[in-house]
């Protein structure tokens, strides 16, 4: 789960963090009364969960209250577009006012877990401001890496280290150790899979402050931090993905126009892969779960065809322990009560697949029934090439 | 013959009083394999089909005596109960559970190393030696006793592989599911190692999916070490970065961890790499042909 700029950081700042001191606004107006209050050049920076905001147009820094809020009013409302969004954008709903620092370093500071040895590690770099994958891909030498042992924490000696090496000055030292200890202790102490400060800046008179943090937490972990589940923004996550998870389906839609439904996530992505393969385009990846129930079925029927641009349907569903036949009749039931338009692709595998076949063929509906995946494939993208039918 | 269980693998089932827990032990049961007892703290004494019943792993193995666990605990308590196993000396774990906090599995790691277990899982359907023991939910019947090794990162997607193969006729030694999780006990490389030194594989078969590093080490060891074919094949040609498919593990994030990258590390090592997956049988097909040829 992500979260905005404004509330990593104000966890950060519960972990001792210093940050900027700011406050988010939701209006224009509201911008004008925070850089006033603040009463010094500000830097107003639009809150959605993608980075590149700056290159967006959606960071603007204002001299004076009036500039804050002729820049808010700009920002806010706007459809956001990033490298990392979607090439639509995202909408502003908040923007962050802050106080405008100078800065004499910028640096980089980050925790992840390093999937191989099963460990966090700590990253730092002196390139701060850059993406790490950046960093990472143009001088990997540059970036200082410090395994933390679990259960330990990170000891001073490794907290040192990363200090010495971002060369700090000696008076800065112990501030940078405590620093470094209390991101971890954040990321430790609320799961995240990401816990990042960048740029982390070395401030007039020595301070260090996190000038833009980003935090993301571990989704299974959610269960034992209902303050983190709290900041969830509904308004950032896709309308049918969140209905979809209502089901416990994972569900992501694509750009193509051949609508998946998988059981199992593995199957379904080879299932993605297949069909473009074969020249066509997925219009999601749709995990429908193990059981693949009827009433499974329709859920996840209803949530895929609510894409419009889906021109046909391929259902793989390997059965497993699960009853082709009883499958099928899920199928045949869900696509009865939706009145489902669309040529429909089924490939069933496992227990009763015969029955199960001979099921589809004989409910009168627009089945197209496939033996093997390379079949399906074929099917379905020659299907989703006709021309629309009117109806 | 088959690496990690056999018809003498000893099992017991952690959580096996949930529904999900006897099920599949009735499953298991049903295609042979040994479970000797099952442990649910609060309910010691009771009998699931016969199977007897324990409040700690620790008590189970004073009195039936048991080489593998199965965990079917729900994710809030499946760190809890893999650490129980270990600490008890079983030494192989699998744990089917999906859904543990990755901060629970990193400090589960250092403390099987310490314990000398091997943990398979979590989020993974399992290991089965065909014919022999099935210690997971795969459904039995799809498999083939035979010579093929298969390492998974999925579930169904691996079900649809062993199909193909047993389609074919070809038969499987073992057929293990690492799991979808970020962090998991057994990893290519170990499975590789385990099915080269095997004298029954003949061949392996390697799934792997975006996220991570797992298939370029895994390439490495292909190419300095395994002199048995592989074949493979990578889910997620088409996946959109940024995104996680299904598995907590499988996410393209900072452009890493691309199928594309992984396909090339494994050309690079000599895997015979499938661009579909419905080839992925025949091409078992050819290069045991080609081996017994050669």
């Amino acid at each position: 789960m992500k979260i905005h700029e404004y509330q990593a950081k104000k966890i950060l700042s519960d972990f001792g963090v210093s940050i900027p001191q700011g406050e988010v606004a939701e209006t224009p107006a509201q911008a004008r009364v925070i850089s006033s209050r603040l009463g010094r050049e500000v830097v107003i920076k639009a809150q959605i969960h993608a980075g590149g905001r700056g290159k967006g147009g959606g960071i603007k820094v204002a001299h004076s209250p009036d500039e804050a809020e002729h820049a808010s009013s700009f920002i806010l409302g706007m459809q956001l577009v990033t490298h990392q969004t979607s090439p639509q954008g995202v909408k502003v709903r908040r923007v962050l006012v802050e106080e405008a620092l100078q800065a004499r370093k910028e640096l980089y500071l980050g925790v992840i877990i390093d999937r191989s040895t099963a460990r966090p590690v700590i990253m730092a770099s002196e390139s701060g401001g850059m993406e790490i994958e950046e960093v990472a891909a143009r001088t990997p030498e540059k970036i200082l890496r410090v395994q933390i042992e679990p259960g330990l924490g990170v000891l001073p000696f490794q907290a040192r280290r990363i200090a010495f090496g971002l060369g700090l000055p000696v008076d800065v030292i112990n501030r940078a150790v405590s620093l470094v200890t209390s991101l971890y202790r954040a990321f430790e102490a609320k799961d995240c899979s990401l816990a990042e400060i960048n740029p982390l800046i070395l401030g007039e008179e020595g301070r260090l402050l996190a000038l833009d943090a980003k935090m993301v937490f571990d989704d299974n972990a959610l269960f034992r931090h209902p303050e983190i589940k709290e900041l969830r923004d509904v308004d950032e996550d896709d309308p049918l993905e969140a209905e979809a998870l209502k089901y416990s389906i994972n569900y992501i839609k694509l750009d193509g126009n051949i609508g998946c439904m998988v059981n199992g996530a593995g199957l379904a992505m080879a299932t993605m892969d297949i069909i473009k393969l074969y020249g066509g385009e997925p219009a999601n990846f749709l995990d429908v779960g193990g059981g693949a129930s009827a009433e499974q079925v329709e859920n996840a029927f209803r949530i895929l065809l609510s894409d419009r641009h889906v021109r046909a349907v391929l259902i793989n569903i390997f059965g497993g322990i699960m009853r082709c036949d009883v499958v099928a009749q899920g199928v045949i039931e869900a696509a009865r009560n939706l009145m489902i338009k669309v040529p429909v692709v089924v490939r069933l595998e496992g227990t009763n697949v015969e029955q199960g076949r001979s099921l589809l063929k004989g409910s009168g509906l627009n089945f197209t029934v496939a033996s093997g995946m390379k079949d399906a494939a074929e099917k379905v993208v020659k299907l989703a090439r006709l021309p629309k039918p009117v109806y | 013959m088959s690496i990690l269980v056999d018809q003498n693998t000893r099992v017991l089932v952690q959580g096996i009083t949930g529904k999900e827990g006897t099920f599949h032990t009735r499953q298991a049961v049903k295609y042979g394999t040994q479970v000797v007892a099952g442990v649910t703290p609060g309910k010691g004494g009771e009998t699931v089909d016969g199977i007897p019943v324990y409040d700690t792993v620790v008590e189970a193995l004073a009195s039936v005596g048991a080489n593998a666990s199965l965990i079917f605990v729900p994710p809030v308590f499946a760190a809890d109960a893999i650490m129980e196993a270990a600490d008890a000396g079983i030494p192989l774990v699998v744990c089917i559970s999906e859904g543990i906090p990755t901060l629970d599995m990193v400090r589960v790691i250092p403390w099987l190393k310490a314990k000398g277990c091997r943990l398979i899982g979590p989020n993974c359907p399992g290991i089965i030696s065909p014919g022999k023991s099935k210690i997971g939910i795969m459904p039995g019947h799809i498999h083939k006793t035979g010579s093929v090794g298969v390492i998974s990162r999925s579930g169904t997607l691996t079900y649809e592989v062993v199909f193909q193969l047993t389609e074919r006729g070809i038969g499987q030694s073992t057929c293990i599911g690492i799991g979808g999780d970020p962090i998991v006990g057994t990893h290519f490389v170990d499975c590789l190692q385990l099915f080269e030194a095997d004298p029954d594989t003949e061949a392996v078969v390697l799934i792997g999916e975006i996220g991570g590093t797992a298939e370029e080490e895994a390439a490495s060891f292909v190419r300095d070490r395994m002199r048995k074919p592989v074949i493979g094949f990578v889910a997620g040609s088409t996946a959109p970065p940024g995104r996680r498919m299904g598995h907590a593990g499988a996410i393209i994030s900072g452009g890493k961890g691309t199928a594309a990258e992984k396909i090339s590390a494994w050309k690079d090592a000599g895997v015979r790499v499938c661009q579909s997956p419905a080839e992925i049988g025949a091409t078992v097909e050819e290069s045991l042909v080609k081996r017994k040829g050669a």
